[in-house]
């Protein structure tokens, strides 16, 4: 469980980008935290594995201060895969890039592999164990990232916009991933302003404006509140833009999903 | 002749195996607004590199083929020679400002082609109003927001006046409102200053309804081609991993369910709308 209390934090820069945020997220809870650019969404989620330390309130991971805690003892149990993914990469071959914090969490050698083979597979990496990850494209760096934290199983992730470059097919690899680490009970904190990502999973969002929550609550009823989207930057998915301009139908509004979408339209006239 | 003409174009990477770009010809016409896309390490990026000679005179590698640009052979011509044609955005726009201001981004790669002051000052104003910074031009590119600094690469590039802009996922990093914002400029410039747009995306729900010629690349290779809303109409398209906009598939699903709907595919939520109201006037 993430527990934060009025978080304040001002970069060494006296630029302040967190003005007192509140969030609790519970065991289990996937949570979209969505905003526009400079909003303070990254600067918040790297408080969670104590990154950054609170300058005024609390941010507590499972009942522990982290100001009281190290950035190691903590990443065993919250992971945290950056935006920019040369930020993390430095190993010579993808492979070493996998294995080193297992190294370091002191796995045995046997499991150290199968947890490389098992990360490689699961993100379409398993052709690249032997390449360096700076040979590779813009999404596939991103995905070597994201495996490197995976394979630690750690009891909370936290992606900084993990769909970036990602093609139509790893971002749904990407969404069956997210769904069956919540049948395990694992937390994920999504950063990202994909909306359409956003849409398919249809999680909790949160919406940050400079530095400050401005709501939180569903995905189906977020997204698709266009006034409230507009505060944050964020546009409404396509599928609730096209319902939005059918207003005068008098068709409800809040539909993200395209198959919902199919039904409510097929019960208007068109059908013939 | 076609502005730019790829023939029977390979080319590897220099200590890699495998073609990047395998046996790809394309053509692109003056004025046209291209979107390349396909999965992820499919070899749209490479295919950029090749527009203004970056592919082979910076990367080296291997290569075979024909690339004219602008009636320019690339393969014996400099990228610096191709500068004045084909202008180029990255994906992350960090990677291409180091000026102290804004304008002097801007102007720098006028200077590095002998213009003339006046003529400088005229251009750089006019690129820094099209994308709508001219008010910031003295602020550091460095203490701007991520949707300004792409402005910033993009209007750089716009005084230069090439004859084709190539922007490679320009705003991956930017909010969905600020993206909408750049592509709008780019639009307009492709609409008013006929400039030739090709623009590499994945997102097509944001940006299938600016093309009007879509290219899907899948393992190096050219897969489908030509009028946007025929490729997107083709089942191959949706099988090569291309995410179809939303209001597109939504279109296919409910023609299938035989609802009446016009025989124009949209790209886009305010065409299936307009589709949809017309069907149940």
């Amino acid at each position: 469980m993430i527990e934060a209390e009025n978080v304040h934090y001002s970069y060494p820069s006296k630029v302040e980008a967190l003005k007192g945020v509140s969030l609790t997220i519970k065991d289990g809870e996937f949570v979209a935290i969505m905003g526009q650019n400079g909003a303070g969404k990254s600067t918040f989620v790297k408080h969670f594995n104590g990154l950054l330390k609170p300058s005024f309130g609390t941010v507590k991971v499972d009942g522990v201060e982290t100001i009281k805690s190290s950035v190691a003892t903590l990443a065993r149990n919250v992971g945290f895969v950056f935006q920019n993914p040369d930020h993390q990469l430095f190993s010579e071959t993808v492979e070493d890039e996998i294995g080193f914090a297992l190294k370091n969490f002191g796995f045995e050698a046997k499991a150290i592999e199968d947890r490389i083979t098992w990360a490689l597979n699961l993100l379409s990496l398993t052709q690249y164990r032997k390449t360096s990850p700076f040979l590779l494209s813009g999404g596939e760096r991103k995905r070597v990232a994201l495996a490197s934290v995976l394979a630690w199983d750690p009891k909370m992730l936290v992606l900084d916009e993990p769909t970036i470059g990602q093609d139509y097919e790893q971002k749904e690899k990407l969404r069956q991933f997210i769904m069956q680490l919540q049948t395990q009970g694992k937390t994920v904190v999504a950063v990202t302003h994909d909306v359409e990502f956003v849409a398919e999973c249809n999680p909790r969002v949160v919406l940050m404006k400079e530095g400050r929550i401005v709501a939180d609550g569903e995905g189906q009823q977020i997204l698709t509140d266009p006034a409230i989207l507009e505060l944050s930057s964020i546009v409404l998915p396509q599928i609730a833009q096209v319902f939005a301009k059918l207003s005068a139908l008098g068709l409800p509004k809040d539909i993200i999903d395209i198959q919902e979408a199919k039904t409510v339209l097929l019960k208007t006239k068109g059908k013939q | 002749m076609a502005l730019i003409e790829i023939k029977n174009l390979t080319y590897t990477y220099p200590g890699v195996s495998k073609p990047s770009i395998h046996d790809v010809s394309i053509k692109i016409e003056k004025g046209e607004f291209v979107l390349i896309t396909g999965p992820s390490g499919c070899g749209k990026t490479t295919l950029c590199r090749c527009f203004n000679g970056l592919v082979p005179h910076f990367y080296q590698g291997e290569i075979k083929g024909e690339i004219t640009v602008a009636g320019i052979n690339t393969l014996d011509h400099h990228t610096y020679e191709m500068a004045k044609h084909v202008g180029l955005v990255f994906q992350n726009p960090e990677n291409q400002l180091f000026a102290l201001s804004i304008e002097k981004d801007v102007a720098f790669g006028l200077e590095n082609v002998g213009v003339s002051r006046e003529e400088m000052r005229k251009k750089v104003d006019w690129a820094l109003h099209q994308t709508g910074i001219y008010d910031i031009r003295e602020r550091s590119p460095h203490e701007i927001s991520g949707g300004q600094q792409q402005r910033v690469a993009i209007a750089s590039v716009l005084a230069m006046e090439p004859d084709i802009i190539v922007l490679d996922e320009p705003t991956s990093f930017l909010d969905p409102l600020s993206a909408e914002k750049i592509f709008d400029v780019i639009y307009k410039l492709n609409k008013e200053q006929g400039i030739t747009v090709v623009l590499v995306e994945h997102r097509l729900d944001l940006t299938a309804k600016y093309t009007n010629h879509l290219i899907v690349m899948d393992q190096g290779a050219v897969r489908l081609e030509g009028d946007p809303r025929d490729v997107l109409s083709n089942e191959e398209t949706r099988l090569i991993g291309v995410g179809i906009p939303k209001a597109t598939l939504l279109y296919q699903m409910l023609k299938k369910e035989d609802y009446s709907l016009g025989n124009k595919t949209p790209l886009g939520s305010e065409e299936l709308a307009d589709q949809i109201l017309e069907t149940l006037k």
